[in-house]
C-alpha cells in the first residue's frame, strides 16, 4: 500500500529568490488527518501548491502513489482535492451546480454520472438545495462548503485545505469542523485555528521559515509551550 | 506569489535615474512629439533621434538589449501601418506575381510605412526608458506638475495600485481552475471538455473577476469616505523646481526644437 502523500527533500524558491521551502520531507498515510501549522509566510501554502503540481520545486513529491510530474499532472489533480483559502477563487462559475460539475465535466465523464456526482457532493456538504443558486450571493460559510463540494465531486483520494475556518462565524466554523470530521479521506489542513487542530487532528506538523520544525502527536506538541511560542503559535 | 511584470520600474542609481522626474517626463513627451512631427522622409533626423534614445539608454544602465526587447511592444502599432504599403498609390517599388494575382508595393506607401515604424519604435523606447527609470509615484507628481487634472492623476494612481491586486486575483482564479482540471483513470475518457464549454467557463471567470472588481471599488470608496474623502483630491505641495532644473529642461527642449527645425527646413 502506498502512502497518500510522500514528499522527499523538497525545496522551492520563488523567482525573486525568496526561498519558500527548504528540504521538506513528509509522509502521510491513507485516511490520516494531519494539521499543518506555522506563522504566516512559513511556506504552508507553497507546500500545498506542490501537492498537485501547480508549483514544482526540487525534490520528490508523490501523491496517491503517483509522482507529481508533468506527464502525471492530470491524474494527480484528479486525486488531490485542493480547497483554496478564498472560496471566491474556487467558485468561478455562475451557479453552484456549474462549479461542482466543473471537475467531472473536465474529466469527460458522461452527463448522468456528472449529475450523480454533483448531487452526491452537495449532499455530503449538506448543500443540496443550493444547486441552482448563484455562488456570488452566498455567505462565506456556504461558499466554503460549496468549495469543498467542488473537489469532492472529483472523488479525490486526498483532501487538502488551506485555512478552512478563516473568516467563519462560530456556527459556520462548528458545522465545517463536523463536516471535516465526517469525511473519510486523507486530509492535510493548513490552519491557524489551534482549537480545531486539537479537536480534529491527531497529528500536527509545524512549519517555520520553509522548514518542518516539528511533526508528531498533537497532544504532545501542544504540551510543549516553548516550542509553540518559538514558532509564533499559541496553545489553545 | 505576485505578478510583478507589470511594474516596469528598474531600481538603479544612474544619471537618468537621478534626473528630476518632471524634467524626464516633459522631455519624454517633447521627444515623442518631435518624433511625431518629423516629416516622413527626413532620414538623417531619425538617425539623430535614435542616437539620442540610445545614448539615454546607455546612460541609464538599463542595458540596450533589455530596452530593445521591451520595445517589441511597438510591433502591433507597426503592423497596423502595414497596409499603407499597398494602398498609398504612386510609383511601383516592387512587384510580385503569384499565379494570376499581382501584388504591388508602392514607393510612397513604403516610405510612409518605414517612417511610421521608426516613429513608433523610437517613441516606445523613450517611454520605456522613462517608465524604467522613474518611480510611478514620481511620474504621478510630474503629471500633476504639468497640469494634468488632479482627478485624472488620482485615477491613474488608484489604477496602478489595484492593477496588481486584480492581476493577482486573476492568477488565483486560473490556479483554482488548473487544480481541478484532472484526468480520469478510465482510459476511454478524454479530459478537457469541448471548446464551447471551455469558452463558457472562461467567460464565467471573466465575469466573476468583473463583479469582484466592482465590489472592491465600492469597498475602496467606502474606505476613502471613512477617512474623510469629499470628492476633492488634495495632494502634497510639489517639491521645488530649482534653477538648475529649469536650465536642464530648457536646454533639452531647445535641442529638440532645433532638431525639428532641421527636419523641416533642411541642413
Amino acid at each position: 500500500m502506498h502512502h497518500s502523500i510522500e514528499i522527499r527533500h523538497l525545496s522551492f524558491a520563488y523567482p525573486d529568490g525568496h526561498k519558500a521551502l527548504d528540504d521538506v520531507s513528509l509522509k502521510i498515510e491513507p485516511c490520516e488527518k494531519v494539521a499543518l501549522v506555522g506563522p504566516n509566510g512559513a511556506g504552508k501554502s507553497t507546500l500545498i501548491l506542490h501537492l498537485n503540481g501547480i508549483l514544482q520545486g526540487q525534490g520528490e513529491v508523490c501523491v496517491a502513489g503517483l509522482p507529481v510530474t508533468k506527464e502525471n499532472l492530470g491524474k494527480v489533480r484528479a486525486r488531490v482535492g485542493l480547497v483554496f483559502q478564498t472560496p471566491d477563487d474556487q467558485l468561478f462559475s455562475p451557479t453552484v451546480y456549474d462549479d461542482v460539475a466543473f471537475g467531472p465535466l473536465y474529466q469527460g465523464l458522461p452527463i448522468e454520472e456528472v449529475q450523480a456526482r454533483v448531487e452526491e457532493a452537495l449532499e455530503t456538504v449538506h448543500m443540496r438545495a443550493y444547486a441552482h443558486r448563484v455562488s456570488h450571493h452566498l455567505s462565506v460559510g456556504e461558499k466554503k462548503r460549496i468549495a469543498i463540494a467542488t473537489v469532492l465531486s472529483m472523488k479525490p483520494e486526498v483532501l487538502v485545505l488551506d485555512e478552512p475556518t478563516a473568516g467563519l462565524d462560530p456556527r459556520a466554523r462548528r458545522s465545517l469542523i463536523k463536516l471535516l470530521d465526517e469525511l473519510p479521506l486523507t486530509m492535510l489542513v493548513s490552519t491557524h485555528d489551534m482549537y480545531m487542530v486539537r479537536e480534529l487532528f491527531p497529528r500536527m506538523v509545524i512549519m517555520d521559515q520553509g522548514r518542518i520544525v516539528a511533526d508528531g502527536d498533537t497532544q504532545a506538541l501542544m504540551a510543549d509551550e516553548a516550542l509553540l511560542e518559538a514558532h509564533g503559535l499559541e496553545k489553545p | 506569489m505576485h505578478i510583478h511584470f507589470l511594474d516596469s520600474y528598474r531600481p538603479g542609481d544612474s544619471l537618468i535615474h537621478r534626473l528630476e522626474a518632471r524634467i524626464k517626463f516633459i522631455l519624454t513627451i517633447a521627444f515623442i512629439l518631435t518624433t511625431a512631427l518629423t516629416p516622413q522622409d527626413a532620414w538623417p533626423v531619425y538617425l539623430l533621434l535614435l542616437t539620442i534614445v540610445l545614448s539615454v539608454i546607455v546612460l541609464s544602465d538599463l542595458g540596450v538589449g533589455t530596452v530593445l526587447k521591451r520595445a517589441m511592444l511597438a510591433i502591433p502599432f507597426i503592423l497596423a501601418a502595414l497596409p499603407t504599403v499597398f494602398t498609398l498609390k504612386g510609383e511601383v517599388a516592387w512587384q510580385v506575381s503569384l499565379g494570376s494575382l499581382e501584388i504591388r508595393f508602392y514607393q510612397p506607401g513604403l516610405v510612409r510605412f518605414v517612417s511610421i515604424a521608426l516613429k513608433s519604435w523610437l517613441s516606445v523606447q523613450a517611454a520605456i526608458v522613462l517608465a524604467s527609470t522613474t518611480q510611478f509615484t514620481d511620474l504621478l507628481m510630474a503629471m500633476r506638475a504639468v497640469g494634468v487634472p488632479r482627478l485624472m492623476v488620482a485615477i491613474f494612481s488608484l489604477m496602478w495600485r489595484y492593477l496588481f491586486v486584480l492581476a493577482d486575483e486573476a492568477l488565483r482564479l486560473m490556479r483554482a481552475r488548473a487544480a481541478r482540471s484532472g484526468q480520469s483513470d478510465r482510459p476511454d475518457l478524454k479530459p478537457g471538455g469541448n471548446f464551447a464549454w471551455r469558452t463558457r467557463i472562461t467567460g464565467g471567470m471573466a465575469g466573476s473577476l468583473f463583479i469582484r472588481a466592482i465590489e472592491r471599488s465600492d469597498r475602496i470608496y467606502n474606505a476613502m469616505l471613512a477617512r474623510g474623502y469629499d470628492g476633492e483630491v488634495r495632494s502634497r505641495p510639489l517639491p521645488k523646481f530649482e534653477l538648475i532644473h529649469w536650465l536642464m529642461l530648457i536646454g533639452g527642449l531647445l535641442a529638440l526644437v532645433c532638431l525639428l527645425g532641421l527636419a523641416h527646413f533642411g541642413f
